[in-house]
């Protein structure tokens, strides 16, 4: 109950942090959807790409998140600011589960239905966004619904570059010793990632195709 | 630019169509007339379907060419190329979040048409194909495989093209439900006087069906003959086919559309 009163006694700051949080996980997840469909897109239709994408994506995902961040320093602009700094960071490492599920969801598309598509005269692009993106909308939901999970829990690092967010108090609370601190960061942290996985997944049924 | 009447509305001169080695058509030549059903006929691989993609251009022949209303089909836009012929397959593939009105209306609608005038034309061909008019707000999966089969055809019907190619489009039926849509099929040409490139390896239905059947092998034309004359036929190809599916076939061939 000691972590309870410690987050009310300090509720404003818990919810700054929230908020700083929420904006990391946001824009990087923008930013990876903004790059990983249209990067999926293309793979799904040249399969020349598909290895040489997945691959790169795959290994960006290898990197330790504490020394990808370290690499990221001495970039010109980026560097100046951590808060860039970890959103980009993370929009990498969101990018894999973005890019491979809009990959598999597309090519996932009944090929009867592709074919029949295009036999009666549709053009790529009406096929892509009339047939394939709809019926592929939950699978590539899916994607996102990991990457802003996989978010969520990296985010708290981002805390170590000083790019603020629920990591600040998980920290803190490592250097003082003190677990009630740590939870303070922890458990809103798990609620956030609950709560994403939650509502997209919601989502994701609402826009299944039957 | 209109041909004159005798022309066949689809040619196609010397086809040969070779992919990864294998070679699927060779020195294919086949003309279809005006208003007629002619049946592709041969065993799997023999090189049916791909005929058929070669008419819309779902495939590109390695050599040779295919004329489509006297223009061969290279020279013309692909797309307007397809829009001008009506395309059904066996697994349907019909849009599966799409309605069956949506489905029945989408070359229209991206050909333009007015909203009313696409709504009409979905009644007229639901009637004309033998389904009830509420079926038009039902999804794919809510419907049984012939009613599948039946929006396949008022789908490619839709913007009345003058040609149809079907592949196989009765193959994943049951007997009795494909009984029925091949008479209906046989009554609806009756009235429309489509020009029809039918794929079947079934000899049941290409003599009930079809004015003429082009038995195929091996990626060449065997012969091509009326559904009567096929069964006299002294081919030792199709004379086999003949044996093969036994006997009834005369009354088969005397395509009773009652």
């Amino acid at each position: 109950m000691n972590v309870v009163r410690f987050i009310w006694q300090n509720h404003i700051q818990v919810l700054e942090l929230t908020l700083e949080h929420l904006r990391l996980v946001a824009f990087s997840t923008l930013f990876a959807m903004l790059i990983g469909i249209p990067l999926g897109m293309v793979i799904a239709h040249r399969p020349r790409f598909t290895k040489p994408v997945l691959a790169s994506a795959n290994i960006i995902q290898t990197i330790p998140s504490l020394a990808l961040f370290g690499f990221l320093l001495p970039v010109p602009w980026l560097g100046q600011r951590a808060d860039r700094l970890a959103i980009l960071a993370l929009t990498l490492y969101a990018l894999l589960p973005i890019i491979r599920n809009t990959y598999t969801g597309i090519r996932g598309v009944d090929g009867a239905v592709v074919e029949a598509g295009r036999g009666m005269g549709l053009t790529e692009s009406q096929l892509l966004f009339q047939v394939e993106l709809p019926l592929a909308v939950s699978v590539i939901l899916s994607g996102v619904r990991v990457a802003i999970v996989i978010s969520v829990g990296l985010a708290t690092i981002a805390a170590a570059i000083g790019a603020g967010g629920l990591g600040e108090f998980i920290f803190r609370g490592l250097a003082m010793v003190d677990d009630r601190v740590i939870l303070a960061g922890a458990i809103p942290a798990a609620l956030l990632a609950l709560l994403a996985d939650f509502g997209v997944g919601w989502l994701e049924r609402r826009l299944q195709p039957r | 630019m209109q041909p004159a009447a005798s022309s066949p509305v689809i040619e196609f001169c010397d086809v040969s169509y070779r992919i990864a080695g294998t070679q699927v058509l060779s020195g294919f030549d086949l003309q279809v007339q005006n208003g007629e059903t002619l049946v592709l006929l041969g065993r799997s691989g023999s090189g049916k379907t791909t005929s058929l993609k070669l008419v819309n251009r779902l495939l590109s022949p390695t050599s040779g060419e295919i004329r489509v209303q006297g223009v061969p089909n290279q020279d013309a836009d692909v797309i307007r190329l397809r829009r001008s012929i009506g395309y059904v397959i066996q697994d349907v593939g019909l849009f599966p979040h799409f309605t069956i009105e949506r489905n029945i209306g989408i070359v229209p609608k991206i050909e333009g048409w007015p909203q009313e005038r696409i709504g009409a034309r979905t009644q007229e061909l639901l009637q004309m194909v033998g389904l009830r008019p509420e079926t038009a707000l039902r999804y794919p999966h809510q419907l049984s495989g012939g009613q599948r089969q039946r929006v396949g055809v008022a789908r490619a019907l839709a913007a009345d093209p003058e040609v149809l190619l079907m592949d196989e489009p009765f193959g994943a039926l049951d007997p009795l439900t494909r009984d029925e849509l091949q008479r209906e099929f046989l009554l609806l040409q009756q009235r429309l006087h489509k020009t029809v490139l039918f794929v079947t390896h079934d000899l049941r239905e290409a003599l009930r069906l079809g004015s003429r059947i082009a038995l195929m092998e091996a990626g060449r034309l065997v012969t091509a003959l009326a559904p009567k004359d096929f069964l006299r036929s002294t081919d030792p190809l199709a004379s086999a086919y003949v044996r093969a599916f036994g006997d009834g076939l005369e009354s088969a061939a005397n395509r009773g559309t009652s």
